[in-house]
This record gives structure tokens, C-alpha cells and sequence, in this order.
């Protein structure tokens, strides 16, 4: 049975910010471009993204790129990559500009310049005073960006393949990529997308855990689709826990609330971030006060009937500043949390919100795994950006702007490689190898002939649970090796899910079955470089080896599928034109 | 129960999925609770809620907004109850 192909020079898969201004950059020089999205592209999840996208403008107070680069370098706890960082710092102020160009609707100053707030971790002179970096659309700079992004390919003639999933990566027997195989929902019909390119921007996959911020189609299907292919997974044991999430639901409060004034307390009414972090408080980053607030709750200043959240008050900034800074928090304060922000604070626990890890990609976009000594050998016509891609910007914590900027700057990065590579070396397609649906098909056979086998939310929700606990804001030796072996026995039951539903046609039970097979490469990755990784750094707080250890561990962790068995490789210390920043101890 | 076009809700339900979680939360209850007793005009309804922008979505079901078309208030109402 012949599986239909489809031919282009790029292929994007997802059509959020990073994909967006991917594909922007590739449609208009030419290149004849496909995005697939498993939902409308302004839908995807960049569409929640509230707080801002961080340039070092200097548009309220003086600011520079170089400290830009020193916060993002110290809030990855010396993990992140300083080439690929100095790239964004550097980088920020023409995309945030060229957003503007593209008629993203920015809040103003009234001298019509982009306003800027203030921000968790971003600071002056290396640390010293905070800064005003981030620039915002209201609380809709996700979605300001998405609409001007999508416009923009409208014009551009990209070809977007809406509530399309792209199943498995297409490699050929060089190692090299050539496209991937997707499933049109609506016809539930198999097709394979031939490409001389192919870049992931799939997103994250915060999924894994049960209290997250992100939405439910966060599955990492990038990620998992790499890990079947044969490519490692970078960095996976660190996962960015947002200080606040309504307790519960894991609706997420922006950290704009902290930066227009709110403040946390304990149980004693007290303000314990002055404890903490004497400097920042409330605004120290985000790995930071998440274990501060989770150490007020373990040592029994946790609030409410079991002790086990804290609160966030606001209620002294004012209705007029809560209205107008903050349009959206009272309305989510009083849906999910049950409070009125403006009378009552809000229950709030450290909650899952971003991956930092994810597909290996250097500053250009490209992808690299270790080859011949090679730690960093490009795989051929594959590229990622955004959050399924570790470039590595965020190392072991991400500061809150610095993904959308991410998006952009090698969103377009990686767009301009691929014009060089399809233009340079590509002047034709390389053959699809025999098979190419293969493993497609097999998958979906599988799941259409299962039988005695396990309800799919079941499976899901024993993955969520084992990955909260055994994989949370507080990690030590022995949970994390309880978490491998658990892990390991729901990948097992993962194998045989069943599906009631075998039709064809927009059968959401079947995608979320083919969605959790994403979901669990990912969970055991992340369990594994966990139990890995022997010191304490950024968002990877192991109690049995509190501190950070440069010597053994300033590494990046590769996770290969295949024996769930992990590599190292080094953090690129030489930025591209400044010194390097040498680690110190991060203080607040 | 209606005679609306099996297919065209299954779509619905795979469009319920949105960028916002807090969508994802309010429209996962209604699907368990009250989608598959929906009239067809109720299905109309909620198939219009669902072209919406999730921004501009989340703001009617979170109440601080109003839509200005009585026959879709049914549903809003629905959704800004679950
Ligand atoms: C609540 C919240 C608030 C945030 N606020 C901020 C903020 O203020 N500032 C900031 O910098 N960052 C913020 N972030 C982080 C930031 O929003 C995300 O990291 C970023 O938007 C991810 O963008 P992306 O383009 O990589 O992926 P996404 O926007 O998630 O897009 C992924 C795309 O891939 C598609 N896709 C996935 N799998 C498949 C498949 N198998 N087949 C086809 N298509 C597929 C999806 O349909 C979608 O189009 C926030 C995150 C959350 C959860």
C-alpha cells in the first residue's frame, strides 16, 4: 500500500513563535515551505505567553546586551552554552525591534517608545540593581506575537497543514534527515512530507507532570519523535518550576505580579523572600524562590488546612494597578483559586512550567549529536528551535522573557541556516529510504489491534505521578532511583494501550494515545538524567549533593533511547566576541 | 442528543484543546458534562465560541467580558458555571 508523499524544501513541525518565524524567514526568500500544527497556529500554547519578551533596550533605564548575557548566564547556574547566549543577548534588541515593524502592538512610553518592566533576575552592572527589561503587549504578548507572525506568512505564502501531527522523523541510512510522516485528523489518512529540511518547533512537553501550567497539548511530540530516531535528549533533569501556580489547578500567575509589587508570605504573615534573597526578594529567579517557598512549606510555614501552599498578596497595590498593569489575574484568581485579588491573596505552589532541556541544537539551529569524537556533529537537514530545542541558552534555569526571544532569535537563525544549506548542498531531494512510513504504521496498527490492554488517561496519570514525585522541586538519591525503576514499569504498560474509538476521523482518543508515547520518552529521560546528575544546579535540587560542582559536573547530559543510557558533553565556555564569564556562587 | 453531524463534533471536541490552560480545564468538564446532550443550535453555539481567539475566549468565559450575541450566551453561560 503506497503511502502518498508530499514534496518541499523546508518542512516546519508547529506552528508556534518558533516555527512561525522560522518559516517566515524561509517563505520569503523563496523556499517553497509547509507548517504543520496539530492545532490553528494561533492557538498554540506561545499563546499564553503573558509576562513579556526581554531586549535589552534600555528604554526605561540604562541596559546593555553584555548584561543581559550575565543574567541569562547566571540564571543557568553556568549550564547555558555563553556562544548561543551572547547570540540572543546580542541579538534581542533588532528582533524585538523588527516585532515592532511587523506591527506587534507593544505597550508605549509617551515618547512612543516600547515600555519596559520590570522582571525576576534581569539586573544592571552584573547583578547589582534590578532593571526594566521585559516589553509587552498587556498581558497578550504571546498572542500579539502569534497573529503578527501569522499574518506575516500569509503574506508570504507559507502552507500551513492545520490540525496535522507529525508522527516519526524520516531518517535515511547516511544518518541524515529527509522528512517526517504525519496523520491528517480529519481524514485520519497517513502521509509522508519529503523535505530537504526539516526543523522541530513542537514546544514543550510539561505534560509529564500532574501540576503544570502548560496546556494539554504541551506532549513534547518533538522531543519524542527524536529519541525514536535514534537522537539524544540534552539536559533533560531540568525543568523550570514557576513559583506560582494557583494551588490546585496549576493556572499560572505571572511573574508581572511580582514585578508590579506583590509579595509572598508564609504562614506568619511573613515576607520570606527578604530571608532568602536580600537583594532581589520577591524577584530573584524563578529556581530560587520556588525552592524558597518550598522550604517554607517543608519546615511547617505552609499555609491553608494542610500547610502545603503559600500566599500571594496584592491586594496593597490597588484595584487601578491590578486592573490596568494586570488585566486577566483577578478574573484567574477568582475562577481558579476562588479569591478576589484585590481583597484576598492568592494560594500559590511552585507548579511545572518549562523544559530547559530538549533536542541538541547549536546557535545556528542546527541539530548535533556526538559522532567520531565529534561531540557536536550536525545531523544533516535537521534543525530545532524554541522549547523542544536546547541551543543552550537556558542551561539549568531559564530566566522568564527569555523564551520568546528564544522563539525569534533562532526561530530566525535556524530559518537562515536552512536557506544556506537547501540553497548550498541540497540542489536536489535525497531519496526516502524503502519503508519510510514504516514505523508510522506499525504504531498505528498496533494501537488499532490492541486488545486487554490499558486505558490511555490510566497509563497517563500513573507517568504524571511518578514523574511529581520522584522528579519534583526537592530531588534526592534514593527517590530519583525508586522514580528510574517506576518509570521503566509505566513505559511497559505505555506499550499496550487500548483504544475503544478505531475510526478514522478527528479520533482524539488515538492522537492522545500517540501523544503519550511521546510523553513517556520524555518522562523516562528526565528520570534518568535526574538519578544522573550528582551535585545540586539551577532547577536540579539534589538534597544529597547540595552544591553546584564545576569541576565534575559543569556538563551537558545526553539521554540516548536506545539502553536508556546517558552521555556528557561540555558547556561551551568561549562566547562569540566578549570574555567568558567565569561561574561564581549565585547570590541574591 | 441532536442529529448533528457526528464528525463535525468530533472535530469540536479536538478544537476544545486550546493554548491556554485555562481553557483546556473549563472545556474538559463541559465535554465530560454537557456536550453530548447538546441541541444543534446549542452545537451551533458552541462551535462559534470555539472560532474565537483563546484570549478573547478566556475573557467571556471568565465573565469579564460579554458577547453581544444573545444566541451564544446559552452556552457561555454553561461554560462560566462549570
Ligand atoms: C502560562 C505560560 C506563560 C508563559 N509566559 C512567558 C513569557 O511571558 N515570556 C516568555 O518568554 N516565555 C513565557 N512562557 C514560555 C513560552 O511561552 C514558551 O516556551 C514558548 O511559547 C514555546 O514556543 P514554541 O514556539 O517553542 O512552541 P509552542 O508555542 O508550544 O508551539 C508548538 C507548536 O507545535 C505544534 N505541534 C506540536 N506537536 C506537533 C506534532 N506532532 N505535529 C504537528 N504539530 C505539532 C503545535 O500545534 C504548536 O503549533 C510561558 C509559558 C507558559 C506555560
Amino acid at each position: 500500500m503506497g503511502v502518498p508523499v508530499r514534496r518541499f524544501d523546508a518542512v516546519i513541525v508547529g506552528g508556534g513563535g518558533a516555527g512561525l518565524r522560522a518559516a517566515l524567514q524561509l517563505s520569503e526568500s523563496g523556499l517553497k515551505t509547509a507548517v504543520l500544527s496539530k492545532v490553528f497556529p494561533t492557538r498554540s500554547h506561545t499563546v499564553a505567553a503573558q509576562g513579556g519578551i526581554s531586549a535589552s533596550l534600555g528604554n526605561v533605564q540604562e541596559d546593555h546586551w553584555e548584561w543581559h548575557m550575565y543574567d541569562t548566564v547566571k540564571g543557568s547556574d553556568w549550564l547555558g552554552d555563553q556562544d548561543a547566549i551572547e547570540y540572543m543577548c546580542r541579538k534581542a534588541p533588532e528582533a524585538v525591534i523588527e516585532l515592532e515593524h511587523f506591527g506587534m502592538p507593544f505597550d508605549r512610553l509617551e515618547n512612543g517608545k516600547i515600555y519596559q518592566r520590570p522582571f525576576g533576575g534581569h539586573t544592571q552592572h552584573n547583578g547589582k540593581t534590578p532593571v526594566q527589561r521585559a516589553c509587552a503587549a498587556a498581558d497578550r504578548t504571546g498572542h500579539a506575537m502569534l497573529h503578527t507572525l501569522y499574518q506575516r506568512n500569509v503574506r508570504a505564502n507559507t502552507q500551513f497543514f492545520v490540525e496535522w501531527m507529525a508522527l516519526d522523523l524520516i531518517r535515511d541510512a547516511d544518518g541524515d534527515v529527509v522528512g517526517v510522516t504525519a496523520l491528517e485528523m480529519e481524514t485520519g489518512e497517513i502521509y509522508i512530507f519529503h523535505a530537504k529540511a526539516v526543523l522541530f518547533a513542537t514546544g514543550g512537553a510539561g505534560r509529564i507532570y500532574s501540576a503544570s501550567t502548560n496546556a494539554f497539548i504541551n506532549t513534547g511530540d518533538g522531543l519524542g519523535m527524536a529519541v525514536r530516531a535514534g537522537l539524544p535528549l540534552e539536559d533533560m533533569e531540568f525543568w523550570q518550576f514557576h513559583p506560582t501556580g494557583v494551588a490546585g489547578a496549576g493556572v499560572l500567575i505571572t511573574e508581572g505580579v511580582r514585578g508590579e509589587g506583590g509579595i509572598l508570605l508564609n504562614a506568619d504573615g511573613e515576607r520570606f523572600m527578604e530571608r532568602y534573597a536580600p537583594n532581589l526578594k520577591d524577584l530573584a529567579p524563578r529556581d530560587f524562590v520556588s525552592r524558597s517557598m518550598e522550604l517554607e512549606v517543608l519546615e511547617g510555614r505552609g499555609c491553608g488546612p494542610h500547610k502545603d501552599y503559600v500566599l500571594l498578596k496584592l491586594d496593597h497595590l490597588g484595584p487601578d494597578i491590578i486592573n490596568q498593569r494586570l488585566p486577566g489575574i483577578r478574573e484567574i484568581a477568582i475562577k481558579f483559586a476562588g479569591v478576589d485579588p484585590i481583597k484576598d491573596p492568592i494560594p500559590v505552589i511552585p507548579t511545572c512550567h518549562y523544559m530547559m532541556g530538549g533536542i541538541p541544537t547549536n546557535w545556528r539551529g542546527e541539530v548535533v549529536m556526538p559522532k567520531g569524537g565529534d561531540p557536536e556533529s550536525r545531523v544533516n537537514g535537521f534543525y530545532a528551535a524554541g522549547e523542544c530545542a536546547c541551543a543552550s541558552v537556558h542551561g539549568a534555569n531559564r530566566l522568564g522573557t527569555n523564551s520568546l526571544l528564544d522563539l525569534v532569535v533562532f526561530g530566525k537563525s535556524a530559518g537562515d541556516h536552512m536557506i544556506d544549506y537547501i540553497r548550498g548542498e541540497m540542489p536536489d531531494w535525497k531519496p526516502l529510504p524503502a519503508d519510510a512510513a514504516g514505523p508510522s504504521l506499525a504504531r498505528i496498527a498496533r494501537l488499532d489491534n490492541q486488545t486487554g490492554g490499558e486505558d490511555v488517561a490510566e497509563v497517563r496519570a500513573a507517568m504524571q505521578r511518578t514523574v511529581q514525585s520522584r522528579a519534583g522541586v526537592f530531588r534526592n538519591a534514593a527517590n530519583m532511583a525508586l522514580g528510574v525503576e517506576e518509570i521503566a514499569a509505566v513505559a511497559e504498560r505505555a506499550k499496550f494501550t487500548q483504544i475503544k474509538d478505531k475510526s478514522k476521523v478527528f479520533n482524539t482518543a488515538r492522537t492522545e494515545a500517540l501523544e503519550l508515547d511521546n510523553l513517556i520518552e520524555i518522562a523516562v529521560a528526565t528520570l534518568v538524567a535526574a538519578d544522573g546528575r550528582k551535585e545540586s544546579r539551577g532547577a536540579h535540587a539534589h538534597d544529597d549533593f547540595p552544591h553546584r560542582d564545576d569541576e565534575n559536573w559543569m556538563k551537558h547530559s545526553l539521554f540516548f533511547g536506545e539502553g536508556r543510557r546517558m552521555e556528557y558533553k561540555p558547556v561551551h565556555t568561549r562566547p562569540l566576541t566578549v570574555d567568558y564569564i567565569p561561574p561564581k556562587e549565585r547570590t541574591f | 442528543m441532536s442529529d448533528f453531524d457526528p464528525v463535525e463534533m468530533k472535530r469540536m471536541r479536538w478544537r476544545s484543546r486550546r493554548g491556554l490552560l485555562e481553557l483546556d480545564l473549563v472545556l474538559e468538564r463541559f465535554l465530560a458534562r454537557r456536550f453530548d446532550t447538546l441541541t444543534g443550535d446549542q452545537l451551533l453555539a458552541y462551535r462559534t465560541l470555539l472560532d474565537l481567539p483563546d484570549t478573547d475566549f478566556l475573557e467571556v468565559v471568565n465573565g469579564k467580558v460579554d458577547l453581544d450575541a444573545p444566541e451564544l450566551m446559552e452556552i457561555v453561560d454553561m461554560l462560566r458555571a462549570i
